[in-house]
């Protein structure tokens, strides 16, 4: 146990360096080495030293079958973002975005059987996990799909409506689980609905954005993963997780804001101004 | 009230982490030149894929004797956890490589 925690340290560590030697020119490249050696390390020591709750560490069949999970996912990964044309790198990093709230979302939505239904605590990240991550991965898949020229804009005035009325129902949703008093096989079916509203919003939130501000909402949807694999790391009390996901949540909403200041914009501006239809909208 | 302070009591190291993971996030970022936006966010996006511990931890006591539905969504995450780690780190490379080219 202490090995597996000194090791998260050292990838936690590893990770802010990375970071930080990332938004210098001339030291980027070993910057994002050192955050990858990082994750590497932290995957690694998980897979070796991870005790179950009962002690036991995980067993010999299910470290092959995530070895072999890893290795499809690091294959397809690499030759996809090694093939793929220059121009088309800011989808594909939409893309991966998309891959990684998808995950978050997934292991929320697996983890809330198992959770302790009178800790309003542990179910309230548990839900934030699955919402989140079910955003950033649907929102991810809109901007990946208009940047490739896959998705149109859709701009109607009535999408803020409806958008306002997808995030109460979000909310109020959560806030039924939370507070029914019911087991998790008996909220099932609240969980599974509070994913599908969840991806539908994510979609909703995106479509009326201009394409133009897409690098932007990559950024917010990206500290959203970010969020979202936090709240994932205090189901397991994991701080390898907890730690870089905010980091990346803090790290990507400051970008996101120093993105819109380059490009003259407000971030309410990005987000709202798609509100009523672009531009016109906001001036208004 | 009282439910708030048992939550934070509960939670006390991870919101020590979280608060102070704020502000570092917040103060190693703050410096960065526009030029270097793109390649930062790919780079932070790759880090988010962290949620890839998640899904080993998952998978790992997750029961293998027989294909049930924890299993089959359980090895899915860990495969879309791999894709943002491996494809992240991959393109921020790339981006990376091609700016140092440029300055050349």
């Amino acid at each position: 146990g202490t090995l597996l925690e000194l090791s998260y340290l050292v990838a936690a560590l590893l990770f802010v360096v990375g970071l930080k030697l990332l938004s210098h020119p001339e030291s980027a490249r070993r910057g994002n080495f050192y955050a990858g050696a990082g994750m590497v390390l932290a995957m690694l020591t998980t897979i070796l030293l991870h005790k179950n709750a009962d002690g036991g560490g995980i067993q010999p069949a299910n470290v092959w079958i995530i070895l072999a999970a890893i290795g499809v996912g690091s294959a397809i990964g690499w030759i996809i973002a090694r093939k793929v044309k220059m121009t088309a790198m800011p989808q594909l990093v939409s893309f991966y975005n998309a891959t990684g709230g998808a995950a978050s979302a997934l292991v929320a939505l697996l983890e809330f059987p198992n959770a302790d239904m009178s800790n309003w605590g542990s179910v309230l990240v548990t839900l934030l996990g699955l919402i989140i991550g079910a955003i950033a991965f649907s929102g991810s898949m809109v901007a990946y799909g208009k940047l490739d020229g896959k998705v149109n804009d859709i701009r109607a005035g009535y999408l803020s409506y409806i958008n306002l009325i997808l995030l109460a129902g979000t909310l109020a949703l959560a806030l039924f689980i939370l507070l029914s008093g019911q087991t998790p096989t008996e909220l099932n079916w609240a969980i599974y609905l509070l994913l599908a509203v969840s991806l539908l919003y994510g979609v909703l939130f995106v479509m009326p954005i201009g394409g133009a501000d897409m690098p932007v909402v990559i950024s917010l949807l990206n500290s959203f993963t970010g969020i979202a694999a936090a709240m994932a790391g205090f189901i397991y009390n994991n701080q390898a997780m907890i730690l870089g996901g905010i980091l990346v949540g803090a790290a990507g909403s400051i970008l996101t804001l120093l993105m819109c200041k380059a490009m003259n914009r407000s971030l309410l501006n990005v987000i709202i101004g798609a509100f009523g239809g672009g531009d016109a909208a906001t001036q208004g | 009230m009282e439910e708030i302070l048992i939550f934070f009591y509960t939670y006390k190291e991870a919101i020590f982490i979280i608060a102070l993971s704020i502000f570092l996030g917040i103060e190693v970022i703050s410096n960065v030149p526009a030029v270097l936006h793109t390649p930062l966010m790919s780079g932070a996006n790759a880090i988010s894929g962290v949620i890839i511990i998640g899904g080993i931890i998952l998978v790992g006591h997750a029961d293998a004797s027989r294909i049930n539905t924890e299993l089959i969504l359980g090895i899915f995450a860990v495969i879309f956890g791999t894709l943002n780690v491996v494809g992240g780190f991959v393109v921020t490379d790339r981006m990376l490589e091609m700016f140092k080219k440029k300055k050349k």
